[in-house]
């Protein structure tokens, strides 16, 4: 186990990533007999972006399968060798509820029926609602319950109603008018059909991709995660060293917490200014409402105000009864007892969400980890033999809330380059890709709206009610105005109690408690806080461990290495905070009788929320949780 | 010596089996509700069949393996991208009705049929696997179906392996009341083995392996030829899942004992 930084290198042009290496890493390990084989294009994380890059390029050799330009180098005579390789047990796995704008899907389907994908509905009514604290045990600044009173007593002039306040007026930059209801399941399902369908592109789930194959800065292709090793990845029975798929082109579209994006990223630093600050945790459940609920499919509720002043809220419908409920809880939140589950409880209790889903069926539940910081995090896009879409690329707009479209366009874009270069007969190097891609990105919506949105969310750093302002001032303004803001690292956003402080000594209390009791901590944390106990009912209101297996019907196969580690164990024990443990999504971190977190593959969803919920850095930059590439998860299609 | 062999494996689709379940009826009989929406696997018994299939044709040099599998054809693609890269085979898919439900003399009719029809398959060298369950309803009978209707009348059920002599001759491990086995002694193929879970853990996902079979799978299934299960008169009067009940709660102050008596009690219940 090695941890590697040089406080004297730090890049000029950013964060010192090159500085840092992971707790294992495929570059140092010790040299083992590994196979490989060559393909055309390796691809890494089969996402929205990936299907868009996917569909573009075998759309275009089904129209014209004797172009020569998709003639195989690899293999003369046979189409293009393009496979990509998944993480998840399925491509239907590990994703999440979605409303869409659909403009870059739409046009890679003009003729689409949404009613081909199952859980798909076009974009019927929109509600923004501030929810007010029914119960009391909200943080809420005097500013807010100030707001919170005045709306009370002017309910009924105003038109609150269950604790709920809708506003008159949804700016448009919120405005979903003409887009999809969609689960992300069930839509990259249908794409990998499709896309299976042609013959030209192979998708392998199942399949972690370890780290890029680098030469110098140049990428060479894949490495797959090894198999058949114990959890500290030494090989065990059956192991098989994971296989090298070298390629001319490697396209990176693992997403934000993907093994092979945190390894480009430590190799070759941000851009100057760049940093990936600012993260959510996106949690949600389907939700069978019962028969005679009248929710139209194509409804669309964003809410925020509840259960806490950070916490950002959905409701989206799906055909035959089904609704996507989920809270993002965002980093700039500083309390380090941030945690998703329970709060996802009690959002769900809210009067005005209870009233349509009292007596529904929770049929499916999961989370996962949303980089927030668009264009501030965007990383290198393009370098010799690589390329980057989707939101590890720093495609996801902040302001309108968007990402699947965003993401499917950049994988559009990196899709027509391609087969630009290919009929040029142009190699992939960094010159041809940034004249290609790059430049189609920055001409294109994503790029306007990724400027209009890059300072928007800069005042939640002071506040829930600044942050509003500051989203609201960027919106208007097409981005030409906003607040200013220092965004420090994620590490940096959790607030720090002195371990002698009445909060610190609470925590510790409650810590303690819980760990003698067998209490999830994120449980005793905000029952200690004054958040009601959750009146289990065994359909929808279970506790987290139930919700693993009945929602998100989690599993790992065996034969992989532990993906989450702990850099230096030290830090661990004496970290006051352990916000690895209440945040992680699905209890897989625990906190163990010395102090230190355990961490359980099996229960792991894979959210890689601990790669950001960590107050520790071993070297001032970076959390102390290593998050590599790793099997198993979520195994609901629902999501 | 080698001793090359032709395994066919009959292998339908099941949901995942951490899905959430629940029957229906729909217009042509029982179903499961959104089914075709459920993420689908091999069906478990069954893929312990094809792993110990895939290990026996690699102990024996010039063996082939063959997967005949009747499903939905988009469905057989979904979960072609996670069994492919495990061991070598050709897929022979039937583009079939999905949900465990239809008759099982149709059922075997025609995989009978498709598998009396395979280019190259050498019957004296056949050995048909299958699962001797199946995670869907398990009527257990369509693998003897198939083997009486091929003429094999060598069938074992329960099998948890095979060793293959040099002669042809092979040995049969077959499960038996009590966690023991019975042994048999088979002289020669053909004959029909409906495979319990076996000993070998699941294959590691070989990417060659995985690209060289999809090269074969896609034609083959974009060829899938669509087929009707006649009902034979089949009708269900009613169908259930296994009753299951989860119950949640927290106990501080009981002790392992109380706990352990108390499940007693509600297993017992049962």
């Amino acid at each position: 186990m090695t941890i590697r930084f040089d406080e004297d290198n730090h890049s000029a042009s950013g964060l010192a990533f090159e500085t840092w290496a992971p707790v294992t890493d495929p570059e140092t390990e010790a040299e083992i007999d590994r196979p490989s084989m060559e393909v055309d294009i390796a691809c890494a994380g089969f996402g929205p972006a990936m299907g868009g890059f996917l569909t573009t390029l075998s759309q275009a050799w089904t129209n014209n399968p004797a172009d020569p330009a998709f003639e195989s180098q690899v293999m003369p005579g046979m189409p293009l060798q393009v496979l990509c390789y998944e993480r998840a047990d399925d491509i239907s796995s590990g994703v999440s509820g979605v409303v869409t704008r659909a403009q870059g899907i739409r046009s890679s389907f003009p003729d689409l029926n949404v009613a081909e994908i199952p859980m798909g509905a076009e974009v019927g009514e929109e509600r923004v609602l501030y929810l007010l604290d029914p119960i009391g045990a909200s943080r809420r600044s005097l500013t807010l319950r100030v707001a919170d009173k005045s709306l009370r007593l002017a309910g009924s002039l105003l038109g609150v109603k269950d604790s709920a306040f809708e506003l008159p007026w949804t700016p448009a930059f919120l405005h979903k008018h003409g887009g999809l209801v969609l689960s992300m399941g069930q839509f990259n399902q249908w794409v990998g059909s499709q896309l299976m369908a042609t013959g030209m592109v192979q998708i392998w789930p199942g399949s972690p991709v370890s780290a890029p194959l680098f030469s110098g800065n140049k990428v060479e292709g894949l490495r797959l995660a090894d198999q058949g090793v114990d959890k500290d990845g030494a090989p065990s029975d059956g192991f098989m060293a994971g296989m090298d798929i070298r390629a001319k082109l490697t396209v990176v579209g693992d997403g934000p917490v993907g093994a092979v994006g945190q390894a480009l990223d430590r190799k070759l630093g941000l851009p100057k200014g760049h940093a990936k600050s600012e993260w959510a945790m996106g949690m949600k459940m389907v939700i069978e409402l019962p028969e005679e609920s009248d929710l139209k499919p194509g409804t669309v509720w964003h809410t925020f105000g509840y259960p806490e002043p950070e916490i950002f809220g959905f409701l989206y419908v799906h055909p035959d009864r089904l609704v996507s409920v989920g809270i993002f809880v965002p980093s700039w939140m500083s309390d380090p007892s941030r945690t998703a589950y329970r709060y996802l409880q009690h959002y769900i209790q809210h009067p005005v969400l209870w009233k349509v889903l009292k007596d529904g069926t929770l049929r499916s539940w999961g989370a996962k980890s949303l980089e927030e910081s668009g264009r501030h995090g965007e990383p290198f896009l393009t370098g010799d033999g690589f390329a980057r879409i989707g939101e590890g690329s720093g495609s996801t707009n902040m302001l309108t809330g968007s990402g699947v479209d965003e993401a499917w366009t950049t994988g559009i874009q990196l899709g027509e380059s391609v087969i630009e270069l290919l009929r040029a007969g142009k190699p992939f190097t960094h010159e041809n890709l940034a004249s290609t891609y790059e430049a189609r990105r920055r001409a294109s919506w994503v790029e306007r709206g990724a400027r209009e949105a890059e300072n928007a969310r800069n005042g939640f750093q002071s506040g829930m009610v600044k942050g509003m302002i500051g989203m609201a001032l960027a919106g208007l303004t097409g981005g030409k105005l906003a607040l200013g803001a220092h965004i420090p690292l994620p590490h940096k956003q959790i607030r720090l109690f002195p371990s002698n402080s009445v909060e610190g000594l609470k925590r510790k209390d409650v810590a303690e408690i819980a760990l003698a009791d067998g209490r999830p901590l994120h449980d005793a944390l905000l029952s200690a806080r004054g958040w009601p106990e959750i009146d289990f009912d065994g359909r929808l209101l279970i506790s987290q461990q139930d919700a693993l297996l009945l929602g998100g019907k989690v599993q790992a196969m065996p034969g992989f290495a532990d993906h989450v580690l702990f850099r230096d164990q030290n830090l661990c024990i004496v970290c006051p905070e352990k916000t690895c443990v209440s945040m992680c999504s699905g209890q897989a971190i625990t906190e163990g009788e010395d102090g230190l977190p355990a961490f359980e593959r099996e229960k792991c969803i894979h959210c890689g929320g601990c790669l950001w919920n960590c107050s520790q850095s071993p070297d001032g930059v970076h959390t102390n949780v290593d998050f590599q590439a790793g099997s198993g998860g979520l195994h609901s299609a629902e999501n | 010596m080698a001793n090359p062999v032709h395994i066919v494996v009959c292998a339908g689709i099941v949901p995942d089996p951490l899905q959430t379940l629940e029957p229906l009826s729909t217009p042509n009989g029982p179903g499961i509700k959104n089914e075709m929406v459920l993420p689908a696997v091999l069906d478990p018994w069954a893929a312990s069949a094809l792993y110990e299939a895939g290990a026996l044709a690699a102990k024996n040099p010039g063996s082939k393996v063959w997967l005949v599998s009747l499903g939905p054809k988009g469905k057989l693609q979904q979960v072609m991208m996670t069994v492919a890269q495990k061991v070598p085979f050709e897929l022979v898919p039937i583009d079939g009705p999905i949900g465990g439900f239809p008759d099982a003399h149709s059922t075997a009719a025609v995989l009978a049929a498709t598998i009396d029809a395979l280019p190259g398959l050498d019957k004296t060298k056949l050995l048909l696997f299958g699962g001797w369950e199946s995670a869907t309803r398990g009527a257990g009978v369509t693998l003897q179906l198939v083997g009486e209707r091929l003429g094999i009348t060598e069938q074992f059920q329960g099998v948890d392996e095979i060793d293959l002599r040099d002669d042809g001759s092979f040995t049969v491990l077959e499960r038996v009341e009590g966690g023991k086995h019975q042994v048999s002694v088979c002289s020669a193929a053909p004959a029909v083995l409906g495979w319990a879970t076996g000993n070998l853990p699941e294959p590691r996902n070989n990417p060659q392996v995985g690209m060289a079979n999809m090269r074969s799978i896609m034609p083959a299934l974009q060829k899938a030829k669509p087929t009707t299960l006649e009902p034979n008169g089949l009708s269900y009067i009613s169908t259930s899942l296994p009753k299951q009940q989860r119950v949640t709660r927290v106990e501080k102050n009981l002790s392992p004992d109380e706990i352990a008596a108390e499940l007693v009690d509600w297993i017992g219940a049962e």
